[in-house]
């Protein structure tokens, strides 16, 4: 330490004004490079006996914001420092090789992890200073959602255009017979369509957020398509509610006929009377109205979830949680629209009499003995067990 | 036309957090945004840095790529604006901002953020340069009367520079060279893909 004290001294006595600036004692005088005498380091080495301020060191001020007369101040300046040149124990300061800041960050993108540090303002989330998972929540927002989801909606559209032109409309095979059948009551029918109709307007108004831009956006211009999409977002916020209870009535209103059973194999195996020609037998429900049953139940509580985790952010979860929450709403979204483009086809243009099941909740008999067989042989013994019930002796047939 | 750009020295940043406080003045920022921080890393340990951060003006600016309104805009100096009018405070930009530098009035439950509101580069917004609205909404407009942001001006240690790439690039490259060392330019590699080689 003694014999570096001349050196410092020295060092501090011809330092420029800038080199005072960025800090007197500590990390000037503690670097090795900067105090060696070594001839090479030029500047840094401040004054090593050439008993003058070297000039690229005026040179070298001038763009940092130094005032011009450097070499002037250069005179004066040292004098006010001496105190602090004997004081400063050096620190080892040993961050000095360590990688810089591009290549921190670029180790950091590459592993896909942030870089975060102490802030001083109570909001947390700004004391990450760069998180680059926000490119890769770009790409998937303007990548992959945009291809997922095109490809889902315009390919399941296409695919029923095709279906229609090829197959037509499925007919009932004997006819409207004209009696009636009840398939939903009135419960059934309102929890059903209270879900479906704010899962169109949660669906176009989340389809606008992804695709508006592409579509809306030229044809209305940027003050109406904002317009457009402010309500859109109050929407989608508010049918969020009557969408999540419709799920949760729909599940239990029809959880216990929409198990998985032997029926469906033959059901499937039989390509649902749809590809081939023919009407396996089925239940209440058919193994494809089971699976739009367990898409809209399961689908639907994962987009729900995620979701709210939307609707409120931060408040469960991090920027990587917020991240994943959209990811997981924004794929199962479009997959979901896709399937309920096939059961709205279905439902409607695609089979003839199947709308009333859903519109009176009175389907034929013939149409509910051609695709729901077992289900209307059950409904009709159990009627047949209160119309004939213990006093009324009827002949069979009767009825 | 320049091309404008923040660079932070943070072998001279000794977070005094006035530029942080500059900018909440110059544009009367409400209560609870900060268009501009302070964040140190390895905070107390050898190494210890303070970088002032806010938005970098991204070259391809992931924030505009993924508005799903479309309002952002690159000014011809390469200063990335929006437009508070046509903002429907989605918060998309948020999460694809590698810099959080989109801040949001209110906490934002039930969709409820507010417009958003983010580092100008003290270059205002679409409206009218230097008028009340444009205050309003954005701040002061100061590139529009041929100034530089003040964060920036300011910065008693000259570590936050502002002004055109190559400038202050250079500025940065001669520092390095004649202190002997330097810890890198923050963001840079993330925001414009390229680093401040010395
Ligand atoms: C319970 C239900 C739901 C909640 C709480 C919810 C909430 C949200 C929220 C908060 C957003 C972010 C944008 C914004 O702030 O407005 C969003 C986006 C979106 N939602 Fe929903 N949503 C729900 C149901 C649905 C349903 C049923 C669909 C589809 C049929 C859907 C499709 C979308 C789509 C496509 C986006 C945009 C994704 C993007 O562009 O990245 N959402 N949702
Ligand atoms: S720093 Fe963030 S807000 Fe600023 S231009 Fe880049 S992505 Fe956009
Ligand atoms: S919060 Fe506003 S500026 Fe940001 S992405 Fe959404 S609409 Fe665009």
């Amino acid at each position: 330490m003694m014999r570096l004290a001349p050196t410092l001294a020295l060092a501090l006595l011809l330092a420029t004004p800038a080199l005072a600036q960025t800090q007197p004692g500590a990390p000037a005088a503690g670097t090795p490079e900067i105090q060696a005498p070594v001839p090479e380091v030029g500047p840094a080495s401040g004054g090593q006996g050439s008993g003058q301020v070297p000039e690229s060191t005026i040179q070298g001020d001038t763009p940092t914001g130094t005032p011009a007369p450097a070499a002037a101040a250069a005179v004066t300046a040292p004098q006010a420092r001496q105190p602090s040149a004997q004081a400063p124990t050096p620190a080892p300061f040993s961050d000095r090789g360590q990688p810089s800041a591009e290549e921190l960050e670029l180790q950091a993108a590459l592993r896909g992890e942030r870089i975060t540090g102490r802030i001083t303002i109570p909001d947390a989330r700004a004391a990450t200073l760069i998180q680059p998972e926000g490119q890769d929540w770009r790409t998937f927002h303007n990548r992959t959602l945009t291809l997922v989801g095109g490809i889902a909606v315009l390919g399941m559209l296409a695919i029923l255009a095709l279906f229609y032109l090829v197959k037509g409309r499925i007919r009932i095979d004997a006819g409207a017979s004209g009696r009636t059948i009840q398939r939903f009551n009135l419960f059934e029918r309102a929890a059903h369509w209270m879900t479906a109709s704010s899962f169109i307007v949660l669906g176009l108004s989340g389809l606008n957020l992804t695709f508006g831009r592409y579509l809306l956006l030229p044809l209305l211009g940027p003050e109406a398509f904002t317009a457009v999409s402010m309500w859109g977002k109050i929407a989608h916020n508010y049918l969020a509610f009557p969408f999540t209870l419709g799920i949760v009535l729909l599940f239990l209103i029809w959880v216990k006929d929409n198990i998985p059973d032997k029926v469906d194999l033959a059901w499937i195996k039989a390509g649902g009377g749809m590809l081939r020609h023919g009407h396996p037998d089925a239940k209440r429900f058919n193994a494809g109205q089971k699976v739009v049953f367990w898409i809209t139940v399961l689908g639907g509580t994962l987009v729900a979830l995620s979701g709210y985790v939307l609707i409120f952010p931060f408040a469960v979860t991090d920027m990587a949680g917020q991240q994943l929450a959209h990811i997981v709403h924004g794929i199962l979204s479009v997959l979901m629209v896709a399937a309920m483009l096939a059961h709205i086809y279905i439902g409607t243009l695609g089979m003839e009499g199947a709308f009333h099941a859903m519109g009176s909740g009175e389907v034929d008999l013939n149409w509910a003995k051609e695709h729901h067989s077992l289900w209307v042989e059950e409904e009709l013994s159990k009627a047949r067990g209160t119309v004939t019930g213990p006093t009324a002796a009827r002949p069979l047939g009767a009825d | 036309m320049a091309r404008m750009k923040f660079l932070c020295d943070s072998d001279r940043c000794i977070e005094c957090n006035a530029c942080v406080t500059a900018c909440k003045n110059e544009h009367e920022v409400p209560w609870g945004i900060n268009r501009r921080r302070v964040v140190t890393i390895n905070d107390g340990k050898p190494g210890e840095r303070s970088i002032s951060m806010a938005c970098m003006h991204c070259t391809d600016a992931p924030c505009a790529a993924v508005c799903p309104v479309s309002c952002f805009y690159t000014t011809a100096d390469a200063i990335v604006l929006h437009d508070k009018d046509l903002c429907i405070g989605c918060g998309y930009c948020f999460y694809a901002c590698p810099f959080g530098a989109p801040q949001y009035p209110r906490v934002g439950n039930f969709g409820g953020r507010g417009k958003m509101d983010k580092c100008t580069y003290c270059a205002g917004g679409p409206q009218q340069d230097n008028t009340i609205v444009e205050y309003t909404q954005y701040g002061a407009n100061r590139i529009a009367e041929g100034k530089l942001p003040l964060c920036a001006e300011m910065c008693s240690t000259k570590a936050l520079l502002a002004g055109d790439g190559e400038m202050i690039a250079t500025i940065y490259r001669e520092r390095v060279q004649q202190r002997g060392y330097g810890a890198g330019a923050w963001g840079w590699h993330t925001a414009y893909r390229e680093t401040v080689t010395v």
